[in-house]
Order: C-alpha cells, then structure tokens, then sequence
C-alpha cells in the first residue's frame, strides 16, 4: 500500500520548516562555520506566533488579509502535488494549470498586502517580484508541457513521475534544469533574489513582507517555506522515478530527495553571487530557452 | 551501455553549446565555448559503430588538437595582446538571438523531414545540430559588432559544415576533412593577424567603426 495522502501532506506541513534549516545548514559548511541549529526556523516560527501584530493606520483589510490568502492558496498547492508513488490527494485533469495560478493567487495577495502599506520602498519590492515571476511563469508551464509531451497525461501525478530518469531521452535532462531556475526565482534564491540581505537594493521577497509582524509574518514565512516544499517535490518528481517498487522506500527516496533539492539550494547560494537586477531577466530567459529546447526535441520524436 | 547510445547526448550537448554561444556577451567565455564544441565535435566522426580504423583515430585527434586546443589558444592570445574592450553591444541582444537560435533548430527539424536525405546516413539528431550550429555560427556573424565573436562565429558555421561531413568520413573522405581542418587553421591565424591590425587602426574591435570615414 503506498503511504496515505494525509501522511504525504503532513509530513509536507510538519517538515517544510527544515528545508529552510537544511539550507542555511549546507551555506554555513560551506563557509566554514558551525550554523545555527537546525530547528532554528521552527522557533522563529513559533516565537512569530505567540507576538502580537502591528498595524499601520494606512492600511486596509487588505494588508490583514494578505497573508491568511496566501498561506491558504500554497496549502490548496499542496494537496494537488504528489510525492513518491500513489498520485496526489486530489488528482484531475490540467491540475497543473490551477497549481501554477494558485502559487500565483499566493503571491498576488502578497503583493496587494505589500502595495497596501503606501510605502514605495515595498511598492518596488512588490513591482520585481511581478515582473520577475511574470517571466518565470512561462518557463515553469513550458516545463509541464515537457513532462506532459513525454508521458501523455495532463495530470500532476502523471507528470511527475520521474520522466528525467526513467526515460532514455536525454532532452529530457533539460527540464529540470528549467525547473530548477525557476525554483530558485520563485522561492527568492540567490543568484535571483537574497533571503538574508536587508538592502534596499537587492530586497525583493524581503522587502515586501518588511510591515508585516506577529502572527501574519509567521504566516508569509511558514507559505514560504511550503512553497518552497512545493518547487522541490516538483522538481523531484520530475527527476525520481519509484525507484525500488516498495511504496514506503519509495516515499522515503522522495522526501530524501526533496531535501537533496534544498541542499542543491544550498551549494548553488554558496558558490555563486548573487546576479545584478537586470541580469535576472537573462537567467530566467535561459530557462525558457532550455524549456523550450527540451518541448522540441520531445515532440520530433 | 553502447557506444550509439552515448551519441544523442552529445548532439543536445552541441545544440545547448550553440545556446550558450549565442546568449554570451563575454569573448572569453565564448572563446571556452568554442573549445567546447570543438572537444564534442572530436567525438562526432567515431559513431555510429564502435571499429576504429587508423585514419578516423587520426581525424578525431586533429580535430581535437586544432578545434579544442589550437583554435582558442589562437584567440585567447589574441584577445590577450589586443587588450580591447571585453562588452561590445551586440546588434540583436541575448534573448532574440537565444530565439534566433531556436528559430533555426526548429526550421532544421522541418528541413529533416523535406531533404530527400538517404535513409541512414545520418544518425538521429545529427542533421538539426549540424543546421543549428551552421546557423547559429551566421547568426553570430551577422549580429555582433565585435570582431573576434565574429570569427567565433565563423568557426561555429565550420563546426556544423564538419559534422555534416562526419557521417562521410568512414568512406575515404578523411583526407578531405584533414585538408579543409588545414584551410581552417590558417584562415584563423590569418583572422588574428587581422584583427590585430584592425586594433592598431581603429583603436578597437568594434567593427561598426569601418562606417567611420577619416582622412
């Protein structure tokens, strides 16, 4: 019997936090330091939620709602995405469609919530962030259309079945190497974006959620985190096929492999700076340009 | 796993090559490039059946030496004692000529099925990455100002011309291959020489300065 999907979704919920720990853990090895604990995420998460929230007299209900809608649209993702053998929760056809526009329902709120303060300095934070997933969108749905090319479904949990690897097409290496671009635009990496830095400069995740305290920020950063979960089951059902045909090793191959994505995170924030604004647009063209080589490659044969 | 098997890879390995060539601003990194292709393409005349004869080994190692050794030493040094300016703004920026590049994979895909090509002459895949390189080594040609990427670019089109005649070189056409690998070296060394004198008059690469009259 393959794990249940509760299992899958809650082993999701419950060890979404560690991917950011696992990162931070794989960039402190690579500096030479000791890094903070592992859990370290868990508690900032837990000491957000037991603070109180300031609200500036500028905003509007919007600015309260944005991070309850966005939180709630990744955890609708999440039920949609498979991981390991036994297909998602809940499985129709083009599912893949309304996973990319929830991720993007996600964003949008937070986006309004940041537009909402009337500071212009999160109003430039909001304005890249739109333009820079505006132009990872097309790479990410060219990236479907791969796996849809190369399998036949339309679903997500025939799509990620692991095509990369279980096929002997090498275009099909392409893919996720798109997929991984994007991961890194989508979920504010470097060379794209940096999670630590509190430049005004080079912020666009960080800047946006800056007005944000308390329980909504908790909010934000645990969406962040699953979203993050999110782009590296993908990518990992992109790459693994079941490999054993055991449904509990299988499962447990996923989850290791999704926690080998964000150490790939880790390694590519450790040796690479991060890439000037106007560059960006460059590297996620790339992507599309991989994508769209691997579509034409997959539809001569 | 057999050799044949090894030989798609290195087709989309090519056609990736040409991606990068055409998305590069830095002549440095597209000089590594260049060696790149030229390393994959050493490779291309041993498939698609695994018998070596002695005159494809002598080909493959020529074309390694002067496609991946030669070739970029040449331009390395030559980048090196021109001192120019390492960004010259292209005409057609990165993007369009990453779409350009796809453009022409897609029209070689097309030609495949309209060539009456003998059945088997060439391996899967050989035919596009062959069109695509001569393509993207015109598309190098035509849109950049700076002359080096230009000769780059030329070599990128001989590239595609090479692997188009991989497939023949099982049948006697070796000596052929080797003398145009020969033609090649000095039109190179001769670009060199060139583009060192275009330096010392035009003070830069930038062949858009031609346009320049003077007295």
């Amino acid at each position: 019997m393959a794990a249940p999907a509760v299992l899958r979704i809650l082993t999701a919920l419950v060890l979404a936090p560690l991917l950011l720990g696992v990162i931070n853990r794989v960039k402190a090895i690579f500096a030479g330091r000791q890094g903070r604990r592992l859990s370290q995420p868990y508690r900032d998460l837990f000491k957000l939620a037991r603070k109180g929230a300031v609200y500036s007299r500028t905003t509007t209900w919007i600015f309260k709602a944005a991070p309850v809608v966005s939180l709630a649209a990744i955890l609708a993702v999440l039920v949609l995405v498979p991981l390991g053998p036994g297909g998602p929760a809940l499985s129709f056809t083009g599912d893949f469609i309304l996973a990319v526009y929830l991720l993007a329902l996600a964003r949008a709120a937070v986006v309004l919530g940041a537009l909402d303060t009337g500071s212009s300095f999160e109003g430039m934070g909001a304005s890249r962030e739109a333009a820079f997933s505006a132009l990872a969108e097309p790479a990410l749905f060219l990236c479907f259309l791969v796996l849809a090319a190369s399998t036949h479904g339309l679903t997500l949990g025939v799509l990620l079945r692991g095509a990369a690897l279980s096929s002997t097409a090498p275009e099909l290496a392409l893919a996720p190497i798109a997929l991984f671009i994007v991961l890194l635009a989508e979920n504010s990496r470097i060379p794209v974006d940096d999670p630590n830095t509190h430049l005004e400069l080079t912020m666009i995740h960080e800047v946006m959620i800056l007005d944000h305290s308390g329980p909504d920020l908790a909010f934000i950063e645990y969406g962040a985190a699953v979203k993050l979960w999110i782009f590296c089951a993908v990518l990992t059902g992109a790459v693994l096929p079941p490999l054993t045909g055991d449904p509990w090793l299988d499962f447990a191959l996923a989850v290791a492999g999704v926690f080998a994505c964000a150490a790939c995170v880790g390694v590519v924030e450790s040796v690479m700076a991060r890439l000037r604004l106007p560059r960006v647009p460059k590297l996620l063209a790339l992507a599309c340009a991989c994508a769209t080589i691997a579509l034409i490659l997959t539809l001569w044969r | 796993m057999n050799v044949a098997a090894l030989f798609e890879p290195l087709m989309i390995a090519l056609i990736l090559t040409n991606l990068a060539l055409l998305v590069t601003s830095r002549t440095g990194v597209l000089i590594r490039l260049i060696a790149a292709q030229g390393a994959i393409l050493a490779f291309a005349p041993l498939f698609p059946s695994s018998n070596l004869p002695v005159h494809l080994a002598l080909l493959c190692l020529a074309v390694f030496a002067i496609k991946a050794v030669a070739f970029p030493y040449l331009l390395s040094r030559t980048l090196r004692r021109i001192d120019a300016d390492p960004l010259i703004e292209p005409y057609l920026g990165a993007n369009l000529s990453a779409a350009a590049g796809i453009g022409g994979l897609l029209f070689s895909l097309w030609l495949e099925h309209r060539l009456p090509v003998p059945p088997g002459l060439f391996a899967p895949l050989l035919f596009p990455a062959a069109l695509t390189t001569i393509f993207t080594g015109l598309i190098l040609v035509v849109t950049r100002k700076n002359a080096l990427t230009q000769v780059i670019g030329y070599l990128a089109a001989e590239n595609g011309i090479f692997l188009f005649g991989a497939p023949l070189s099982r049948q006697g056409s070796v000596w052929l291959e080797l003398s145009i690998l020969l033609d090649v070296f000095v039109g190179v060394f001769v670009m060199g020489i060139a583009i060192h004198h275009i330096n010392k008059t035009f003070e830069s690469i930038d062949v858009d300065r031609f346009c320049t009259l003077r007295d």
